[in-house]
């Protein structure tokens, strides 16, 4: 409030009585001149497509002229009763389950390994652990299209090395197996990025109370068990938070490595909404896929940080 | 406070001696743990550059080994000297710095108003712009489709940059805002009394000093730009103007069987990023923690 009445005082006295008027209109003016282009650019270009997506949700349009074949509830009926849609939620749902069991895990582990202490080395590990999350998808889901290459391809090589009368295994074509070969693919990409999570958690974990477990008689493991892991709640409160989320958007190792195959084994909910609604140009049903999804995503979104992540102040307030 | 913990760490040590072999013992188990993740993360990518540098008959018969009938030059030659490698590059160099340039600008503009000024109506600006945060671009691919056809920007750059931009802007906000209600208020204050206006503090003082945070939020843009797969691939019918995701996956079509040419290309976008992320790591860490953990 200060600082106004000091920015007044070199001009000429005349102008003391207008200042007000003229400074609010100036305030109000740089005001709108820097949130002006932002806002636009973010509701053209992502609000109000969503919204729209409600809309059109409820018409049968293949996306030209306006949308005109009104079919009420009808996509959402067809929606829910095709065992394909089905079967991609229960896919991504098993993506989910298995980053929270093991992803997030393995990372906070690597965390605790690398991201303090005074093992010698440990930046260099750190360094090459996280390279994945800044390789492309394409480029990731290239490299694993031939790691998993059902003759040639790496993994089935290794495995051949090490076990005796080893039968190479069709990673990606087998039924029963391609969807947790993503998910390796998915964890050797991401999980650095939560082990980078973790490791900011864990610089603002006291060493003093950490010590003070120690001094009372625990071991390793329990100040790890009582003292550390409670600390980071907050940190692993975000990472499922994320997690969840993130396997509900996977897309483009996906597609790369199967299209959803063999038999739509791993077809998640993105991929479906490709298929069935952009390459088939079923713009209003895919539409209502779109919508199915959002409301997933805010319903665990706005659940998640109500109930649980309430006391952790995510967004910085 | 400080300089006393190692004297306390240090004493309850000496008669512990015994100790010090299981510690040994720990590190080395470390070790192996860490050496085990290094190489499971790094030989996929090294099989790549090796495949790159060989014949598709070395390669196939041997993922590891060494070039014996010497360094296949012409598998990188044949891509670099290919007119649509360069056509790809050059845009994902346009895509790359739209995104960067539009995106760290709007949202610095849009973190100054919502941490340094007082207005009717920001904390509701604000929450609408959070609201972004629930959508992820793959979710709302179809959307923003729809809407990119209607404005006419389909085979178009600009209908894919604006839409990376808005997607980005919300996270983009979030960081740089924490970053700049952290520049204390005095300097503010000081700055007015120095004669400056408000544009002239965020031009002149914000902006400099908070150039970690700008260079963290411009690191996660080129990233994101430079990887963007999906949405080219709806917007950009036209093969001219796809960027080297789209280039890639054109070219792997074409040469489906011949991995040695596929790893090139794949050794040839690796290498920049590798370098890129060996310069800007501190940036990129910066950027995902919001400024908690140190480079």
């Amino acid at each position: 409030m200060s600082t106004v009445r000091f920015r007044v005082l070199p001009q000429k006295a005349a102008s003391f009585s207008a200042q007000p008027l003229n400074r609010t209109l100036s305030k109000w003016l740089t005001i709108g001149l820097l949130v002006a282009p932002g806002m636009i650019v973010f509701l053209t270009f992502l609000l109000i497509p969503i919204a729209q997506s409600s809309y059109y949700s409820l018409f049968k349009w293949n996306g030209f002229g306006p949308p005109t074949n009104f079919r009420g509830l009808d996509n959402y009926v067809d929606l829910l009763s095709d065992g394909v849609f089905l079967r991609s939620i229960g896919n991504s749902l098993i993506l989910m389950t298995s980053s929270l069991l093991l992803q997030l895990p393995l990372a906070l582990g690597l965390a605790l390994l690398v991201g303090r202490g005074q093992l010698v080395g440990r930046h260099i590990f750190r360094a090459i652990l996280f390279i994945p999350y800044v390789f492309s998808e394409v480029i990731t889901a290239l490299i694993w299209l031939y790691v998993l290459h059902p003759n040639m391809g790496l993994m089935n090589r290794v495995f051949e090395a090490i076990i005796p009368n080893f039968k190479y295994i069709p990673w990606l074509a087998d039924r029963n197996i391609a969807l947790y070969a993503i998910f390796l693919v998915l964890t050797w990409k991401y999980f650095g990025f939560y082990m980078i999570l973790y490791m900011a958690g864990l610089q603002a974990v006291p060493k003093e109370l950490e010590e003070a477990g120690r001094i009372d008689g625990c071991n390793e493991f329990q100040v790890l068990r009582f003292v550390t892991i409670p600390l980071l709640g907050r940190t692993i409160r975000l990472t499922i938070f994320l997690s969840v989320l993130g396997s509900f958007q996977q897309f483009v190792i996906i597609w790369i490595l199967t299209q959803g195959g063999p038999v739509n084994a791993t077809s998640t909910i993105a991929t479906y909404l490709y298929k069935y609604g952009i390459q088939r140009f079923a713009l209003g049903y895919g539409s209502a896929v779109a919508v199915v999804l959002f409301c997933i995503t805010l319903f665990f979104s706005l659940g998640y940080q109500r109930l649980v992540m309430r006391q952790d102040y995510v967004l910085r307030e | 406070m400080t300089t006393y913990a190692p004297t306390i760490a240090a004493l309850p040590s000496k008669p512990k001696r015994p100790i010090s072999a299981r510690r040994l013992l720990l590190n080395i188990a470390k070790y192996a743990v860490l050496t085990f993740v290094a190489v499971v993360i790094l030989a996929p990518s090294l099989t790549a550059v090796l495949g790159g540098i060989r014949t598709t008959g070395e390669f196939l018969a041997e993922p590891f080994g060494l070039p014996k009938q010497g360094i296949q030059w012409q598998n990188f030659v044949r891509i670099l000297s290919n007119p649509d490698f360069w056509n790809a590059f050059k845009n994902s160099i346009l895509l790359t710095v739209g995104v960067t340039v539009i995106g760290v600008s709007l949202s610095a503009c849009l973190a100054f108003v919502f941490s340094r000024m007082q207005f009717l109506g920001k904390g509701f600006l604000f929450n609408v712009l959070s609201l972004g945060l629930l959508f992820p671009l793959v979710v709302a691919i179809l959307p923003i489709f729809i809407q990119i056809r209607q404005l006419g920007l389909i085979n178009n750059l600009w209908g894919v940059i604006l839409p990376m931009v808005a997607f980005s802007l919300p996270g983009s906000v979030v960081i740089l805002r924490g970053f700049f209600m952290a520049i204390p208020t005095e300097l503010e204050d000081a700055a007015y009394i120095d004669g400056c206006s408000t544009l002239g503090f965020f031009r002149f003082i914000l902006l400099p000093m908070a150039r970690p945070a700008i260079a963290a939020v411009a690191t996660l843009q080129v990233i994101g730009a430079w990887n963007e797969y999906f949405l080219p691939l709806l917007v950009l019918n036209d093969p001219k103007l796809w960027p080297l995701p789209l280039g890639i996956m054109q070219f792997q079509g074409q040469y489906g069987s011949e991995w040695a040419l596929i790893m090139a290309y794949i050794t040839i976008l690796i290498i920049p990023v590798v370098i890129f992320y060996i310069f800007t790591q501190r940036f990129i860490v910066t950027g995902l923690t919001g400024g908690e953990l140190k480079g």
